[in-house]
């Protein structure tokens, strides 16, 4: 009887453990002074180098140069910057009076100082050669070993955030990220969720609402759901088929804003099916776009006929050479290139199936779709593809060792806001580069290539940019297919909603409130 | 009992080795570039070329013979150095304590919940076995088991979170986001136990020895409460067991569903991104977790039942 009292007194005291913790722990958060965003991307630590942008986005570390949406470079923690006449040297006006989140006051020795720090790790930094850095009293002197147009653009990338000097460890590692934005951290777990609070001393303007919390959620669903139950103001990264729903929502928004990533084909173009621009051109004209944007990734109007999707404007066509699926003229290309279509209409020359693997990778899901739909679409002019879905690196590993005949990829162009430095990175070499073209080099453009860098007016680099556009759309080393779309949903209490397309902002502190009636 | 524990000691030590070394065997058997998949977990897809892979591969010593790297792995666990992760440099411990943690807490709730749902329901049906009311809880246990638990969580979401609004869709931070997965999961628990513990008092209820309890002249509470009840307890406290361990294993679909941090989907993403440390520790700390389960459960039958305290002493003398 004993046994059986003090079995239940346990069992009672487990439950009221229980009981009571669920009412300590409960999270007591004021929605009406929090806004509150969830996307998919995850973040593992506070090192700028792996999740800096997780950071810039919330607005808790800034850089030296802001991108504006257009992707035009506006003064950031820098007044201004310079060129030197031999464009080897570059002085970037620091801005005066910033603090820090600590409450130190940003000097041009913490800019060195982060910037030293970002070298030492992967970095985009490393595009610009840097022989050395220094400063003077007010200013970043930053010395090139090669003239480098694109150095601010770099600047404004996440790898190159400034920092309070306390933010590292003696070895330069960041062990609790410091910035200068309008938002300080409040809270952050790894992988899953950051909690920033407004920053009093912030330099700038502002920000207009008191909390901002970002909250991972692996599954579509789940965020489609939270969006919909008015649990976060701002959704990122829907799935097609949660649009339909929320579409239909008054206390939802739908933004669909264009992203500057492709999903495109990597040729070969070495290879001796794919060696000739008229196969490269056929192979194009034998895809459905649009049937593509309409039914595989739903999004109307993401057909790809050139590499530079809207968001790059610079170097995006308004009337690219292609513009619609014309099978005729792709079988008479391939007709007139030697191939010939036996009874069941496969291509075959000199004895040989016009049959090649086309090789994707499981990490984005709609990258195997996409694929098995250009399989069909190839196969009606008479190319037999087999879809082999890989690892990622398959791809770069089969771009060195020469193997790799086609493969399925999403790419980023804005990685950094200018695409200057990823096409001079892709044209260094006839062996182009990782995610690139490959076996291809074309001198007239590595010529236009060469003028853009040396072009200090706008006007002319924009002109300059078009007719690089032009030479890939006519080219088509890499064949384009669809253009990513970033879709959003947005709370109806949000006011001000901001977008930048190379989602290095997410422009939280211009955001307020609609006040209620 | 100092044998048992002696005894499951050393099932701890092997598991600890076997699962490392299997782990570490699995991951080197996988295929894809190593440094490539390391590469794409710290910074991103968009960061990743040949040239960072072979950073990686440098930093990390992944050109060295495998079983170099073997031994390397078992001298740091002879020492209790898991290492850091190889994707976010961290601690391996840090990051385990913070998922394990989280489905620690949610397996415990499920499991408390599913038990509050199971005995009783359990034992109703049980002494009324294939009254309307037992029919009814088979029909609903095989209705709530045939699904999967990611379909009763989303249903569960689709009544009290977006209907009736008491509770939040998804997230963590607070006990208010515990409650959804917790429910989920239990539904899904108890939809089995609640059979087990009904099949059990089933046969317990027409016992001889229950039938001679009542026949010297216990009252039925008396004869239930000390004859048939740790009867009943003991296989249904070993299926628990069974199940907490599967919990903690499988609850992945939960965790991505409510976007909470647990262990499962901790493991998933360090398997895509080739996190070695943090596979092994994971797997380590699950090993040993299924090992500290059974050994609870050995020690709660061994304090019930009074035929394991006299195998032992018998035994002993």
């Amino acid at each position: 009887m004993k046994r059986k009292t003090s079995l239940r007194i346990a069992l009672l005291s487990l439950l009221s453990a229980m009981t009571a913790w669920l009412i300590l722990t409960f999270d007591a958060t004021d929605p009406a002074i929090t806004l509150s965003i969830g996307g998919p991307f995850e973040f593992t630590s506070q090192e700028p180098s792996k999740d800096g942008f997780i950071y810039t986005r919330m607005q808790v570390a800034e850089t030296l140069v802001k991108v504006e949406p257009d992707g035009t470079l506006t003064p950031g923690l820098a007044s201004h910057w310079q060129e030197s006449d031999d464009r080897l040297r570059w002085r970037f006006e620091l801005r005066e009076g910033v603090r820090f989140h600590d409450g130190t006051l940003m000097s041009a020795d913490s800019v060195v100082q982060s910037l030293r720090a970002a070298l030492t790790k992967p970095s985009m930094l490393h595009q610009a050669n840097i022989v050395a850095l220094s400063s003077d009293e007010e200013a970043l002197l930053l010395t090139l070993a090669h003239p480098y147009r694109s150095l601010p653009a770099l600047l404004a990338h996440y790898h190159s955030v400034i920092l309070a000097p306390n933010s590292y460890d003696p070895d330069g590692n960041v062990h609790q990220l410091i910035g200068s934005g309008p938002y300080q951290i409040h809270a952050v777990k790894p992988p899953h969720k950051l909690v920033t609070r407004r920053f009093g001393d912030y330099w700038g303007p502002k920000a207009e609402i008191e909390y901002a919390r970002y909250l991972t959620g692996h599954r579509a669903e789940s965020r489609a759901l939270q969006a919909q139950s008015n649990q976060a103001d701002l959704i990122y990264t829907l799935d097609p088929a949660s649009l339909e729903m929320l579409g239909r929502l008054q206390q939802v928004e739908i933004a669909s804003e264009s992203i500057p990533r492709t999903a495109m084909i990597k040729l070969n173009n070495g290879h001796p099916m794919l060696d000739t621009p008229e196969v490269r051109q056929a192979i194009s004209l034998a895809l459905d776009r649009t049937g593509m944007a309409e039914h595989v990734v739903r999004v109307p109007g993401s057909e790809a006929y050139q590499l530079f999707p809207p968001s790059l404007a610079a170097w995006h066509l308004a009337q690219p050479p292609q513009q619609q699926r014309d099978l005729a003229k792709a079988k008479a290309l391939l007709a007139d290139q030697g191939w010939q279509a036996d009874d069941e209409g496969l291509l075959w020359r000199d004895g040989v199936p016009f049959a090649l693997p086309l090789v994707t990778y499981a990490d984005r899901p709609e990258l195997t779709v996409i694929a098995t739909a250009i399989q069909a679409q190839l196969r009606e002019v008479g190319i037999q593809l087999t879809v082999v879905v890989d690892n990622s690196s398959a791809i770069p590993a089969g771009h060195h060792d020469g193997s790799l005949a086609m493969a399925l990829v999403a790419r980023n162009y804005g990685v950094i806001a200018d695409p200057l430095a990823v096409m001079l990175d892709d044209n260094a070499s006839h062996h182009g580069s990782d995610w690139g073209h490959m076996n291809w080099s074309d001198p007239a453009l590595n010529a236009l290539l060469d003028t853009m860098t040396q072009s200090r007016d706008a006007d002319e680099y924009h002109a300059l940019a078009q007719q690089a556009a032009l030479h890939y759309a006519e080219a088509m080393p890499v064949i384009p297919v669809v253009f990513y779309t970033q879709q959003i949903a947005i709370a109806q209490r949000l006011d001000n909603f901001q977008f930048d397309p190379f989602e290095l902002n997410y422009r939280l502190s211009e955001m307020r409130f609609t006040p209620h009636d | 009992m100092i044998k048992l524990l002696y005894r499951r000691l050393m099932q701890a030590i092997f598991v600890a080795w076997s699962v490392g070394s299997l782990t570490f065997l699995l991951m080197h058997l996988l295929p894809g570039d190593f440094a490539y998949r390391i590469a794409a977990g710290r910074y991103g897809y968009d960061h990743v070329t040949q040239a960072a892979a072979d950073a990686v591969r440098l930093e990390l010593g992944l050109d060295r013979p495998i079983w170099q790297q073997y031994f390397a792995w078992l001298g740091d666990l002879l020492q209790f150095n898991f290492g850091n992760s190889l994707v976010s440099g961290a601690p391996v411990l840090q990051e385990i304590d913070h998922q394990l943690g989280h489905s620690l807490q949610l397996a415990l709730y499920a499991v408390v919940i599913s038990l509050l749902i199971a005995v009783p329901v359990g034992i109703y049906c049980g002494k009324r076995a294939n009254s309307v009311a037992d029919r009814f809880g088979l029909f609903t246990s095989v209705m709530l088991r045939a699904q999967p638990v990611f379909v009763i969580g989303l249903l569960l979401v689709l009544t009290l979170a977006m209907n009736i609004g008491w509770l939040p869709v998804a997230g963590f931070g607070g006990s208010q986001y515990l409650i959804l997965p917790a429910i989920a999961l239990s539904l899904s628990l108890a939809a089995l136990s609640n059979r087990i513990i009904r099949n059990n008092t089933h046969q317990v209820m027409h016992s001889s020895y229950l039938q001679f309890a009542r026949l010297k002249g216990l009252s039925e509470q008396q004869a239930f409460d000390r004859h048939a009840a740790p009867n009943i307890a003991l296989p249904v406290i070993a299926f628990v067991g069974v199940q907490a361990v599967s919990l903690i294993e499988g609850i992945v679909m939960i965790e991505s569903l409510f976007s909470w941090p647990g262990i499962g989907h901790a493991l998933a993403h360090a398997i895509f991104g080739r996190d070695v440390p943090m596979i092994q520790a994971t797997a380590l700390m699950m090993g040993l977790l299924f090992v500290a389960i059974n050994t609870a459960v050995d020690v709660i039958g061994y304090l019930l039942d009074p035929r394991q305290r006299q195998e032992v002493e018998y035994a002993e003398v």
